[in-house]
């Protein structure tokens, strides 16, 4: 496991794009943190960030790495390793490193500027939602034979978390706004691991008061220590969750 | 060493192998020949566990393949078109192969790396390399950790004369040395020093499994080619 996954680390911090998404990362936030003075502000521009953009990189670069690799991966399955071993490593290799990057990218700047309650959980969900879409990326990867199928149903899956679960969340809503929705709307965030990343931040920076009784039901769910073991709980499921149905898959894959 | 009951492989609608049953022994050099599709590639990465087949077992040295991986310590394997990280050099491919193999330098043969010349390029990427250079890295590859059993899908298809007779002495050293070599190749008339069974195959059916000598005096023929020539046209008729 060790030495693939070596292998695959060396090749990936080689690679140009992942230098290149740690370096515009590192702009966005250091020019974010020195517009302003209050650096609160700068953590809310940085949300969406986190919370849009380093998915859908995680996402599609993975995706495509994982095609890339494609001769590499029979090379290595006609050697005497055990096909588990070759899917892991390069899931923990894109994620180690993608990590990697978001940590150095986002995760210095924030601890510069804001290095408090925000500023760690914005910092831990960056990173989880980054293992999350890797993961993602690995099951679009795992289902689809054809490359550009599989990059086109990781950037589906991407939307279809970050735009349209929102948007049939509200519709759900107002369909369904004379009954009280307040705990069925706790649950469905469990089905969503980008809204898990989004409430777990916006509750530690004290928005939640602007949500009215909402973010209140929110705030007694997910704001005790009991909470946020949970979400991270549920994003750990995300992220077990596809790559173990891709290792399934990959096991029985004709190459 | 290698045996194989009733395989049986479906690609969507095309049934690449139909309950193929085989038996390779030790010391033996065996072709297996058969028409462009009649799933002679298939049926060696069904015995690699590249391809899971649909029905049937397959066992290496008397052990059940399915789901293992050990075995493939035991296989040198030569793609029939190999392709390898395009960012790598030469040497470190063969580096990463012997540090996933682990074995010790004794165990090591590099007699091939050294007569194809593969030393002076060492430092070309793998995207560089023409179609001759990576069938040589292949080949160089497949006999680099003395395996008991060699698995060579079209060895000489790309490689100059030079090389392929290299390749030939090669081949024919190792099965002196008893080790079970399967081959696949078009060019019959280079395989006549090299083989002593052949497997034929048609539409993923096993036609007949023969010693040479045998096949030679039921058809009366000195060369292999005239032999497989003198029942393909007798199953015409």
């Amino acid at each position: 496991m060790k030495k693939i996954l070596k292998y695959v680390i060396v090749d990936i911090v080689q690679n140009k794009i992942v230098l290149i998404y740690t370096f515009l990362l590192l702009v966005i936030s250091l020019s974010v943190f020195s517009l302003e003075n209050n650096s609160a502000k700068g953590m809310l521009s940085l949300l969406n960030i986190v919370l849009i953009i380093v998915p859908l990189i995680c996402a599609v670069f993975s995706t495509i790495y994982i095609y890339n690799s494609g001769e590499f991966i029979v090379l290595l399955v006609s050697q005497p390793l055990k096909r588990r071993t070759i899917w892991l490593s390069l899931f923990f290799g894109l994620a180690t490193s993608l990590c990697l990057a978001f940590f150095i990218g986002a995760g210095i700047p924030i601890l510069l500027y804001h290095a408090d309650a925000t500023g760690f959980m914005m910092i831990a969900m960056g990173l989880c939602l980054t293992v999350v879409f890797v993961s993602i990326a690995m099951l679009a990867a795992g289902l689809a034979r054809d490359k550009a199928k599989g990059i086109g149903l990781s950037i589906m899956l991407w939307m279809y978390f970050s735009l349209i679960f929102d948007a049939l969340a509200l519709f759900f809503l107002f369909q369904f706004q004379d009954y009280p929705l307040e705990k069925i709307m706790t649950l469905m965030s469990f089905l969503n691991p980008i809204d898990l990343g989004r409430i777990q931040i916006l509750l530690q920076m004290d928005i939640s008061a602007l949500m009215g009784y909402t973010g209140a039901v929110f705030r007694e769910f997910f704001g005790n220590s009991l909470g946020i073991s949970l979400s991270f709980l549920g994003l750990s499921v995300w992220a077990a969750m596809p790559l173990l149905i891709s290792l399934r898959r990959f096991k029985k894959k004709d190459l | 060493m290698i045996k194989a009951n009733n395989i049986t492989k479906q690609f969507g609608k095309l049934r690449a192998l139909d309950e193929v049953s085989v038996s390779f022994q030790k010391g033996e050099c065996i072709a297996l020949l058969g028409p462009n599709g009649s799933g002679k590639t298939t049926l060696i990465k069904s015995l690699l566990g590249m391809v899971v087949p649909d029905k049937g077992d397959i066992y290496f040295n008397d052990k059940n393949i399915a789901g293992q991986w050990k075995h493939r310590d035991r296989i040198g394997y030569m793609p029939q078109i190999g392709r390898y990280p395009e960012n790598m050099t030469i040497a470190q491919v063969i580096d990463m192969m012997k540090d996933i193999r682990k074995k010790d330098t004794a165990e090591i043969d590099e007699e091939l790396i050294h007569r194809f010349g593969l030393p002076n390029m060492m430092h070309k990427k793998m995207r560089a390399l023409s179609g001759g250079t990576t069938q040589k890295v292949s080949a160089a590859l497949a006999f680099l950790f003395k395996p008991d059993a060699l698995i060579l899908d079209e060895p000489t298809a790309g490689l100059d004369p030079l090389s392929s007779e290299i390749l030939k002495q090669k081949i024919i050293q190792e099965k002196q040395n008893g080790k079970l070599i399967l081959i696949t190749s078009h060019i019959l008339s280079e395989l006549d020093d090299m083989i002593t069974e052949v497997f034929y195959m048609q539409e993923g059916r096993l036609l007949f499994h023969k010693k040479l000598s045998v096949l030679k005096e039921e058809t009366g023929e000195i060369k292999l080619s005239k032999a497989i020539a003198s029942i393909m046209s007798a199953q015409l008729i």
